[in-house]
């Protein structure tokens, strides 16, 4: 695994509430080219590591790098115009806006110009080609004009994606992307997945075990904070701690 | 400024300060509780106020009772009211967004300042402490201190005590915390969370009634009284920390102290100061002076 | 019809009102259109950025006291000049405000905005600067130039006229561009806006200090009205009173800010008129305050959302037998 394939990297993390520990020393790298799959039972700490690596939270100790660089103190907005994507749990669509709308105005964000007030935000050609772009990408250039909160459920996991990759980001933090979704679309999800990976690094929250064994290169377990076991889905499927601890009968 | 003004004004500012605890501890409870900002609260004070000066003849000549006499029936009545209140008014605006919230409190404000108005008038009044706390304490050779203050101070300590006790003490206390948490929960519990949020709403502005009861003899009755302590309420509660009610209480110390050695010190300034206090706290520390717990 | 048609009749109309009306009504019109200024100045924080302020009659009056503290005590002062550094006092105000209160949220930042403003009024009412409970009279009208004399009734209304205009438009193409659409972001879902990218701190902040320079040049079109300005235009009522009229005309909408004002105009005329209360019309506000509990309760997008509101009673009437979405 070369260095400069390396994206994405925490050093060390841990994160204190009070007197519990909710990340325990865990380290992880997310190279450009594969998907890291984080798994783990409610309250393991993905969702806090996640947060960490977005800059929502700010870590006891620890290092993040993106792209070669220290952001440990980096806010999230920062970090996300560095080029993080991020997408979240319960869709932070807007449901208001029509679909084309909420990737335009998430594009937006890689090039403000917020004292140009004069001029129609619908007319800027840069923000409006990436919106088309990612739309297409996650195959909902058929709703563009919809009301984004009348989609259904798939659909509006899908443009959570589709405004993740609005502003190009080179890594992303996806977290549990198929909640939810039925068969069909958790198909879409996974080839879109393997599509994406080729250029960019990815890190995938999920409990569908069966979607994380299809589409990870690599799989972190975590268990109360700590990393139990991490390496490739044959070596995490076959080892006995995470076996014992996580995987019961599977 | 000599030591026994210095204690007089030390005094004051306890008293001063205790007093604001006990209306912001209401407001803290209620909004901590059930998220609900109530711009009303400052009325009940008012309320309160009014009705030491209104029920005082009636109860007297009803029971023969004093001072105490009305502070326990207007207590009653607070409770009865805030109940109500909060049956008809509060119940739909849990979970509506805090602009909802503000709106008609708001509107709740201007209703009970003009039912005051024409029920009872726009005078300014006074009430008369009770015989028994009218009377002064010597401090130092030639200055006294009025017992019916020390009162006051130990009306609000007990009550803050009070207040912890069943909070923490009390099985009344655990479910009203859990429901703060988790409404759903507690109800799948079998325990009835409408009630328990009326009963909240009941106590938290039956405290500020009280305040008004308690505080009348002292600052006197008069229209403008619930603003200006709603205002000064939120103030500590911004101050002290959000969610906080430890918090609140050194926030109440520390702006009854402000205010007090103001209006000694720079008169002109007083009504200011308090405000700047809050900027430079805020300053310092943007979510208030303690974290919630 | 479009926006734009329609909001050309409208300033017609508008226009018009010296020539056909007598003075009491231009004097009402006026005052409605400073107030739809007002009013426009809190739609900004509250219904394009979802930013709940309780303290904008302290920008209102911080306008309003700076016009009357500017102008020298000898002379008068120009307009040119005299306009932008009033708004400037109001945006340094809301700038510092802002600065503070936005760092919290929701129930918080409502306080700290209202506890804020509090402190102007104080300084108002308290302090020699602010010329105390009786308040100030402004020596002079400034000059607008051309001849033309601001206390003239008729000049005054079509120059606050034209003002309305020029913050209307300039609110128009504000709310369409990239930062109009990042504030509709910000009250949508400000999650997903940092998460994409955007620092939401400085766009809010911005965001204040428009509104506060526009809240202070609606105190600076009062101040040259009445000639006259006293602390009570810092009052919280009347942070609550804009606050109700931005709801009651609709949040959101530019026209409901001048909905919204005449509404409340004519509410208050009616609920203060003693021909139809009698010497009951003293405690008008208590219609007032149940009228605001009324309208929370049953129209919950104001009066501009009313006819919408219609339009969705109509169109799930058929389908009640079916299945409603």
């Amino acid at each position: 695994m070369s260095d400069a394939d390396v994206w994405m990297r925490a050093r060390d993390i841990t994160h204190r509430w009070g007197g519990l520990v909710a990340v325990d020393r865990v380290s992880i790298a997310l190279e450009r080219g594969g998907v890291h799959a984080l798994i783990g039972t409610n309250g393991a700490g993905k969702s806090t590591l996640v947060n960490i690596l977005s800059g929502e939270l700010v870590p006891t100790e620890g290092r993040v790098e993106l792209l070669a660089r220290d952001v440990s103190g980096w806010p999230q907005p920062r970090r996300a115009r560095a080029g993080i994507g991020r997408s979240y749990q319960r869709s932070t669509i807007f449901a208001r806006f029509t679909v084309f709308e909420n990737c335009r105005l998430a594009a937006q964000a890689a090039e403000q110009r917020p004292w140009n007030w004069w001029r129609d935000a619908r007319r800027c050609e840069a923000s409006a080609a990436a919106a088309r772009a990612a739309l297409a990408r996650t195959g909902l250039d058929d709703v563009l004009d919809r009301s984004a909160g009348l989609l259904s459920h798939g659909q509006k996991r899908q443009l959570e994606l589709a405004m993740c990759l609005a502003t190009g980001p080179k890594v992303l933090l996806l977290d549990e992307p198929l909640a939810g979704t039925g068969p069909e679309e958790t198909d879409r999800m996974l080839g879109l997945l393997a599509e994406l990976r080729q250029d960019h690094a990815i890190l995938l929250v999920e409990h569908d075990m069966d979607a994380v064994f299809r589409i990870a290169d690599r799989i972190t377990v975590m268990v109360n904070g700590a990393v139990l076991a991490s390496g490739t889905p044959l070596a995490v499927r076959q080892d006995p701690a995470v076996q014992a601890a996580y995987l019961g009968g599977h | 400024m000599d030591l026994v003004t210095f204690l007089i004004q030390c005094l004051n500012s306890l008293q001063y300060g205790l007093l604001l605890f006990l209306v912001a501890s209401g407001l803290t409870l209620i909004f901590g509780i059930m998220g609900v900002i109530n711009l009303a609260h400052g009325s009940f004070y008012m309320i309160g106020a009014y009705m030491a000066f209104a029920l005082a003849p009636i109860v007297g000549a009803a029971v023969g009772g004093g001072f105490f006499a009305t502070l326990l029936v207007g207590f009653v009545l607070a409770v009865v009211l805030g109940y109500a209140i909060e049956w008809c008014f509060f119940s739909f605006l849990y979970g509506r967004e805090h602009l909802q919230q503000v709106l008609m409190t708001y509107g709740l404000i201007l209703v009970f300042e003009e039912l005051r108005s024409l029920l009872v008038g726009d005078e300014v009044h006074g009430v008369a402490p009770p015989p028994l706390l009218s009377g002064s304490l010597p401090l130092g050779h030639v200055m006294t201190y009025p017992v019916y203050r020390l009162f006051m101070s130990g009306v609000c300590l007990a009550i803050a005590a009070g207040l912890y006790f069943v909070f923490t003490r009390t099985r009344l206390g655990m479910m009203i915390r859990a429901g703060s948490v988790n409404p759903e929960m507690v109800q799948s519990l079998g325990i009835d969370i409408k009630f328990l949020f009326r009963i909240v709403f009941a106590a938290g502005t039956a405290l500020a009634a009280l305040a008004g009861m308690v505080a009348a003899p002292v600052s006197s009755v008069y229209p403008g009284m619930g603003n200006s302590v709603l205002i000064l309420c939120f103030v500590i509660v911004v101050v002290g920390g959000i969610g906080s009610v430890r918090g609140a209480l050194l926030a109440a110390l520390l702006i009854g102290a402000v205010d007090t050695f103001g209006k000694v010190l720079l008169p002109q300034a007083a009504g200011v100061l308090v405000y700047v206090l809050m900027a430079l706290i805020l300053l310092w520390k943007p979510q208030g002076l303690l974290r919630a717990g | 019809m479009g926006a734009v048609g329609l909001a050309g009749i409208v300033g017609l109309a508008l226009a018009l009102v010296p020539a056909f009306a007598g003075s009491f009504a231009v004097d009402f019109v006026t005052r409605i259109m400073i107030t739809a200024i007002f009013a426009a100045s809190l739609d900004l924080l509250v219904g394009a950025t979802g930013l709940v302020c309780f303290g904008q009659a302290a920008f209102f009056g911080i306008g309003a006291y700076a016009a009357v503290l500017l102008t020298p005590s000898d002379g008068t002062a120009a307009v040119l000049w005299m306009l932008p550094a009033c708004m400037a006092c109001a945006a340094g105000y809301a700038l510092a405000i802002g600065a503070l209160a936005l760092r919290t949220r929701g129930a918080y930042f409502i306080m700290i905005t209202l506890a804020f403003a509090q402190m102007a009024y104080y300084i108002a009412h308290d302090t020699a600067l602010g010329g105390g409970t009786d308040g100030i009279y402004l020596p002079a009208r400034p000059t607008l130039g051309f001849g033309l004399d601001l206390g003239r009734a008729a000049i005054l209304h079509g120059f606050v006229l034209v003002n309305l205009a020029v913050v209307f438009g300039f609110l128009a193409l504000l709310l369409r561009s990239r930062f109009g659409r990042a504030l509709a972001g910000i009250r949508e879902n400000e999650q997903r806006m940092r998460a994409a990218g955007f620092s939401t701190y400085p766009y809010k902040l911005a965001a204040f200090a428009v509104s506060g320079a526009i809240a202070g040049l609606a105190g600076f079109l009062f101040a040259i009205k009445d000639g006259f300005v006293n602390p009570e235009l810092l009052a919280w009522h009347e942070s609550g009173a804009i606050l109700v009229i931005v709801i009651l005309g609709g949040l959101g909408t530019l026209r409901g800010a001048l909905m919204g004002a005449v509404a409340f105009a004519l509410l208050r005329e009616f609920f203060q008129s003693e021909t139809v209360f009698g010497t009951f019309a003293r405690h008008w506000n208590l219609g007032f305050g149940l009228a605001i509990i009324a309208c929370v309760a049953l129209l919950p997008r104001g009066l501009a959302g009313v006819p919408a509101q219609w339009r969705v009673r109509a169109a799930a009437r058929p389908t009640r037998r079916g299945a409603v979405r």
